[in-house]
């Protein structure tokens, strides 16, 4: 998979300085103006739970919290997250204990080779703060932008609708940003 | 992507003032990032517009609805003045994209994405939209998803969204400011067709940011639908869309609007075909006329001819359904 951004600094182009919070933690870094927040999160801050599946938006495997909202870390400019808080699957477990939606998708097997898993659960929480999904029928079609190449679709739907209530409680006593 | 530099002006008027051939402007970056991976656009100077002040959704003098260009495409669909006035729009964006999408893309970039012809987005082929004179491969080639109504020689790539296609039927009205000053351009005439000059999508000077789009009052909530045909039942891109919308006395219809997406470089309206419906009574009959008359003239290529076809059966089916309360 080819690096979506040069390496070097080229002449005349500044590093940016950049100030977020990232997993609950205010976090202070440089970054080039074609750096994704994809590539920051995993190139250089080390957080390779986020992954690359597509790089084009089209597979979500990249998928975390903006805001509270779900976006696609691949078509995301860090430069462009300035003072933004952000929550990866690395931030959504209390120490051992994991989020309602982790704990769904163990309970669910909502997994087989694992490597779209966290762009789906943080799509899922991401669900939940919008609070729009109804129905079985509803959460297959709002979680239409997470690809899964193993076809677990049928248990990921299953430890969704399981989780949702659970993540309600949480977003009304101010949930994940 | 290629090295650039990147501003972020806190004003439209500094915003604009940055802007030239070599730049572009960045909002939810969706598909400008994309295009940029992809080699097909190499920007030296992206100009971050989120700092500006062009959030707001809010009702106008006019009994419309003023929508600012940086309103995402979700906050747009589910804002209650959009679900209740104008529920044809809340459907055609919900039926685009995927809802990570729809949170980063914005309603001013939905209105200058690219078309996702498979050749303008190779960027080892010819292409006139890409490289203007280089030639299209698409007029030959597999031409399935491409255009059957207003294509040139030159072009045959069709606007990919779905929220225009319902903004043309509503009559929107697109407010831009350039480093002249401010102008308003009516929906119909904002996109282009292609024909010498594909390389053009719309009317946009390099230096014109789109700020808002306005809805005028008539939101036709009672009888409107958008109905999305494509090859999966999600996430995927029209091959045949209408946005149909309908006032009625009983069965009489006194004004109708209809808006064919993924058939044209640009949301596709007929309005001989509109005024041809007036005074008509609902039926299966006259929906079936229109829809001839609206594709009368429709040139499919060696692949897309079932877009004749299933736009015919689509555009009877929109209609049928506006006609029941957007209840199928």
């Amino acid at each position: 998979m080819s690096a979506t951004f040069p390496d070097e600094t080229p002449p005349s182009f500044a590093r940016h300085p950049l100030s977020l919070t990232l997993n609950g933690q205010h976090t202070r870094v440089e970054v080039l103006p074609w750096t994704t927040l994809l590539d920051l999160l995993r190139e250089q801050l080390g957080l390779i739970g986020s992954k690359k599946g597509c790089d084009h938006g089209q597979c979500g495997a990249c998928t975390v919290l903006r805001d509270g909202k779900r976006v696609n870390a691949c078509l995301t400019l860090a430069v462009m997250c300035q003072g933004a808080e952000l929550t990866t699957i690395e931030g959504l477990a209390n120490g051992d204990e994991l989020h309602p939606m982790q704990q769904a998708f163990i309970s669910h097997d909502a997994f087989q080779c694992g490597y779209c898993t966290p762009g789906q659960i943080c799509s899922a929480v991401g669900l939940a703060n919008e609070g729009r999904a109804q129905s079985s029928a509803d959460i297959a079609e709002l979680m239409s932008g997470n690809l899964c190449r193993c076809g677990a679709y049928s248990n990921i739907r299953d430890a969704i609708e399981e989780a949702l209530p659970a993540c309600r409680q949480r977003v009304g006593q101010g949930g994940e940003q | 992507m290629n090295p650039f530099h990147y501003s972020k002006p806190l004003s439209v008027q500094e915003a604009v003032q940055l802007a030239g051939p070599a730049s572009r402007f960045i909002a939810g970056g969706t598909n400008l990032l994309d295009l940029m991976k992809e080699n097909l656009t190499r920007p030296e100077h992206l100009i971050d517009i989120t700092g500006l002040a062009l959030n707001d959704v809010s009702e106008t003098a006019r009994g419309g609805v003023m929508i600012g260009a940086l309103v995402s495409n979700a906050d747009l669909a589910w804002h209650p003045l959009i679900e209740q006035r104008y529920p044809l729009l809340s459907q055609a964006i919900l039926a685009g994209a995927s809802p990570q999408l729809r949170n980063m893309a914005s309603t001013g970039g939905n209105l200058l994405q690219r078309t996702r012809c498979y050749y303008f987005y190779d960027a080892a082929v010819p292409c006139n939209k890409r490289e203007p004179g280089s030639g299209c491969p698409a007029r030959t080639g597999l031409n399935r998803i491409h255009a059957i109504l207003g294509a040139s020689r030159q072009c045959v790539a069709t606007h990919p969204s779905d929220m225009c296609v319902a903004l043309a039927a509503l009559n929107a009205v697109v407010h831009v400011q350039g480093r002249s000053g401010a102008r308003t351009i009516e929906f119909a005439d904002f996109h282009r067709l292609p024909g010498d000059t594909p390389e053009r999508d719309n009317q946009l000077a390099d230096d014109e940011l789109v700020t808002a789009v306005e809805l005028p009052a008539a939101g036709f909530a009672e009888y409107s639908h958008y109905l999305k045909i494509r090859d999966r039942a999600s996430y995927a891109f029209a091959l045949v869309s209408v946005a149909a919308a309908l006032d009625l006395t009983g069965p009489v219809i006194r004004e109708a609007r209809l808006a064919l997406g993924g058939v044209a470089h640009k949301p596709w309206r007929d309005e001989a075909v509109e005024a041809w419906l007036v005074g008509k009574a609902v039926s299966h009959e006259t929906f079936g006329a229109a829809a001839d008359a609206l594709l009368q003239n429709a040139e499919p290529l060696e692949h897309n001819a079932f877009k004749v076809a299933l736009a015919r059966r689509a555009i009877i089916r929109a209609l049928s359904t506006a006609a029941q309360g957007g209840h199928a």
